[in-house]
Parts: C-alpha cells; structure tokens; sequence
C-alpha cells in the first residue's frame, strides 16, 4: 500500500504545486522520485513528529497542502498533541498518513503495532478517517484527501498486501461503503488491510451456502449512515472487521450509532479485532492474526457458530463443520 | 520610542484591568511579556488591513496564557475597537481567556498548550520560502515552555534549513506556575543552548523596548533567538517577581494602585 501511495502523491503533486510531504526518518529511497521531481517540496524533518506535525500545520497556514509520513504509532500517538491542537482545532488541510496498519509491523514488537490509532484518531473534532482496503482504494482515497479542505487520516498497511480491486475502483467515493460482493444473510464490513481476509471469509462463507455481502467500509469517519441504515434492516447479522482494537475502531464506531438510533435495529452486531493487551512474543502478522481468529477462515467459522445460535444455517452446514 | 513605551503602559493598564473583570489568572505572565510584543508588533509593522494577507508579517504568542498582553496590542493598533477588550473571558464572547483559533484579526495561532508556536512558525517561514515571500515570523515564548520537547525539536531543524526569517524571544522572567524554573527543572545556561543548537543568539533586558528593537532589527542568517530578560508583574511594584500573580487576579483597589503606578 505503500508504494501505492507514494505514486498517487506523485500524481497529485504533478497536477497541485501545493502538495508538499513531509516524512521523519522513514522511507528510504522510497521518496527519491518525489524528491527529484518536486525540489523543495520533500522535508525529511528527522525522528521529531511532534514537530514535523507543527510545521506540517505552519505550511498549511501559509498556503500548501502537507501530508506527513510515517509508521503508525509515531505519526498518530507520538503526536496526538499536535494533530489535535495543530490540524484539527485549527481546521487544516493535512492528510496524517500512517504505514503499518494493525500488525503489518508485527515482528518489530508491540512499540510498532498499530491497534489503537482508529479510535484516537476519529474522536479528533473534524477528522476524516480513511482506511482502504488494498493500493487501489489507497490510490482513490489518496486522490480524494488531496482535495479536502479539512484534516485527515490515512491508515496504511504496508507493502505486499493481495489486490482485492483489479482497478481503481469507479464507485470509490470517500464516506461511502464500497460493496465488493452483494449478499443476503450477513454483512461483512471490513476497514482496512483486514479486506483480503474478508474477501476469503465471504468466499467460505458462500461455499458453506451462507450469503454473505462483503463491503470495504474504508471510511470510519464519517459513516456511512445510509448505507448503516438499509443493512442493519436487511440483513441478521452485521460483522465487523478490522485489525484493530475493538474498543474504538470500526466496531465501536457502529455500535456507538446502534445505540443512538430511536428503535434497536433488527440486524445484530459482531465486531472482530484485536484483544485488549499488548503482544509480548515474537511472530509476524499472519502469526499474530491466527493467534486471534482475524484469518479469513477464522472469521468464517466464527461467524457460522453465531449464525448456528441465532437458529440460522448454511444450505450446506452440515458438510462445512469439522 | 516613548510612544511605544507609552504603548506598553497602555496595555499594562488594560491587563490588568482585564483581570479584575474577568478574575482571570495569568495578569504577571502579561505584564512580563508586554514589552516584548510592542517591540515585536512594531518590529513586524503589524496593521490590521494586512490581517487577512497570505504573506503578512506574523506574531506568534506561542504562551497562550498571556493572550491579555496580545488582544490589547491587537486593540491599541485598531485590529478591532478598544472597547472590545471589556468581552475579554465573557461567555459567549470572541476573545478566550486563551486564543481560539483566528479568534480576532491578528490572533495567528490558539495557543495554551505550550511548545505549538515554533514548530508551526517554522513551518510559516518555510511555506513563505516555498512561495518567494519576504515575510518575517516572530514567535514569543515563556522560559518555562523550554522544557517542552517540541521546542528542541524545532531549534534542531530551523537552523537546519537557515531560515532566517524566523526570530523567536523568549520571556525569560525565572518564573513558572509553580516556582523557579531553575528550581523546577533548570534552563541554564539557556543562551549557550540555543547557540549550541545553530540560532544567532541575543540576550537583551526585556523591558527595554530600544534593546529588543536593535535585536530583531539585526541582520540574521538563519534562525536568531532573543533571550529577553524580564520581570514576571513587570510595571507594578507589588506585582513584581511575586509569583503569587501567576494565578491572583486584582482587586479593583489593587487595579487603582497599579494605574496610578503606570501613570495612567
């Protein structure tokens, strides 16, 4: 996803000679095109986020549309002072962009996981938060913060993640769900790099005769109310997906609307992420999404013995059940 | 210069009668810092109908606690009415005990938290930079707010990229909330560390206006720094070097000594 932002800015910096990035310590070579082809507009502002957050918001004052950059923890929580007094009470243009979503840095250690920065994030007063699903949606939504007239968010994975998108996708529109596969007996919302799992969840669940609608929710803020609305009557059973606290992220997020709503909704709501504690062994991300039932066929199964004690089955049930 | 020193006296008067109106804290944290934003606003030739030009000079009052000292400049040089000053903390009204963003004309940056005004005024000069502008950025800081990090992070880079049309000045009373801030954590020696850090560096007394002029006025080649000594109640006797006025606010018996001090 990386990679796929760096050529979107790329694109965008051609067309705005606002854009300006702003990175700390992070992306070797990563940035040389940028560099070569927009002198003057890359500041490598060193291991020193708060400050790179500051003058992000100084050049934003002054005119230019700043993006910062770097992993997660370090340009979200390192700076959260910043990001809230700077960008947000001050209503500015700058696209906050984190690489390493959830575990993508998992072998680095807890220091470099990235499971709560959703929840802080979209509590900020006028934060957008955007968390595609693949590089094509990253493409998109890059595209479309770049236009924005307030601060955002942009949650990436990091690099090598499968393609759920062939294209960029034509209905891609920030604050709206992106239906990938329409489906009948349960939705799975997925924000974020977690989207290939709910690809594969949505694949199993059919070839256990379960209808499942799988939909990249890549914006957590704002939701999509109007989306939210139609499946939370439609379908039994809303799952969300996320590698990500569930305190907070997409899951809180939705719940918090359930329990603002006049009449409780027919659909009932599971939210899947991450636990409440700080992993302290070694282990990669796949280690570390098997170890808490985030792969895709963890998710399935779950979601079919939820299914099994609502009363509601797969045409095939029998056959799929180990 | 007696004008402007007649300025000063001005805003002095009006802090303080700000503080017994509104009981807010803060009036020694004002009185220390108003020289210095009389030199710097006349230094900047800031006018109120450049407020809303994008290559304006800017003053950054990055202690957001003596915003006092900042909306009587700001009024004194008819950004808005005098009289506009008596909303100072009133509910509802345009001017916070602390600055909210673009509260008036001539309020840069909402300042409160402290260690926002380098990092985001370094940012300014490089953007002025990016656009070919001449403009000059002055941030003004308590002594204090040089323990917070994001301040070291900012004198590591400005000098970095030589950027000279930033000047920051530090109101360095010896004074914080809760004590002396040698006896809290210690700045010493705070000049040699922001010469250490690349800055063109000054020291200079804080209230006198003629000093802090000559050093903004000099010529910089890169960031420079003014180390402005002063008085935390400066201007009023029994307000002077008593941090009990970080917090107390005057009664209006206290507000008729003080004028009759300022001979106002």
């Amino acid at each position: 996803m990386r990679n796929a932002f760096r050529d979107a800015l790329i694109d965008l910096a051609d067309k705005d000679p606002k854009i300006v990035l702003l990175a700390a310590d992070i992306g070797n070579r990563m940035f040389d095109e940028f560099k070569e082809r927009f002198p003057g507009r890359f500041y490598n502002c060193g291991v020193a986020e708060q400050n790179m957050t500051g003058v992000a918001a100084g050049l934003a004052m002054t005119g230019f549309r700043p993006f910062t950059y770097t992993i997660t923890p370090f340009v979200t929580s390192r700076c959260l002072e910043q990001i809230r007094v700077d960008l947000c009470y001050h209503e500015l243009p700058v696209v906050v962009v984190a690489v390493g979503a959830g575990y993508a840095y998992a072998s680095l250690g807890a220091t470099h996981h990235a499971c709560e920065d959703i929840s802080f994030m979209r509590s900020l007063p006028g934060m957008q938060v955007v968390c595609p699903g693949d590089s094509w949606e990253v493409k998109a939504a890059t595209e479309w913060l770049g236009r924005c007239t307030g601060p955002s968010y942009l949650r990436l994975g990091k690099k090598n993640e499968p393609l759920v998108h062939q294209d960029i996708p034509s209905s891609f529109a920030l604050g709206r769900a992106l239906v990938l596969q329409p489906g009948k007996t349960v939705a799975l919302l997925s924000t974020g790099n977690l989207l290939p799992e709910a690809v594969e969840a949505g694949k199993r669940l059919g070839e256990a005769g379960i209808s499942s609608e799988v939909v990249s929710f890549h914006t957590v803020k704002p939701l999509d109310l109007e989306y939210l609305s139609q499946a939370f009557d439609r379908f039994s059973l809303v799952v969300t997906l996320e590698e990500h606290s569930r305190i907070g992220g997409l899951g809180g997020a939705i719940s918090e609307w359930i329990c603002a709503q006049e009449k409780y909704p027919k659909a009932r709501l599971v939210s899947l992420g991450t636990p409440d504690a700080f992993p302290h062994e070694a282990g990669d991300q796949h280690y570390f999404r098997e170890k808490i039932g985030l792969n895709g066929h963890q998710i399935a199964a779950h979601i079919q013995t939820v299914l099994g004690s609502m009363g509601i089955a797969g045409k095939s049930e029998g056959s799929c059940r180990e | 210069m007696e004008k402007l020193a007649q300025r000063a006296a001005r805003v002095r008067g009006h802090v303080i009668q700000m503080s017994n109106s509104a009981q807010t804290a803060h009036l020694a944290s004002a009185l220390s810092v108003t020289d210095i934003l009389v030199a710097s606003a006349h230094s900047l030739n800031l006018e109120a109908s450049l407020a809303e030009v994008p290559h304006r000079n800017r003053l950054i009052l990055s202690k957001g606690h003596a915003v006092s000292a900042l909306y009587a400049i700001l009024a004194e040089l008819d950004f808005f009415p005098l009289d506009w000053l008596s909303q100072y903390n009133q509910d509802g009204g345009s001017l916070p005990e602390q600055p909210s963003p673009r509260c008036l004309p001539g309020v840069e940056l909402a300042t409160g938290s402290l260690g926002h005004g380098l990092p985001v005024a370094l940012g300014m000069a490089l953007g002025a930079r990016l656009s070919n502008w001449s403009s000059r950025y002055i941030v003004v800081m308590s002594d204090g707010e040089c323990q917070e990090g994001s301040v070291w992070e900012a004198a590591m880079m400005a000098p970095h990229h030589g950027l000279s049309s930033l000047t920051a000045i530090i109101d360095h009373n010896k004074w914080q909330a809760t004590g002396r801030t040698q006896e809290i954590t210690g700045l010493e020696p705070l000049a040699s560390k922001w010469r250490a850090f690349g800055w063109q560096t000054h020291e200079v007394d804080g209230h006198d206006i003629g000093a802090v002029l000559e050093a903004l006025d000099a010529p910089q080649d890169g960031p420079k720094v003014i180390v402005a000594h002063t008085i935390k109640g400066k201007g009023v006797t029994f307000m002077e070097d008593d941090n009990n006025w970080h917090y107390r606010s005057p009664t209006s018996e206290e507000v008729g000594l003080a004028f009759t001090e300022l001979g106002l």
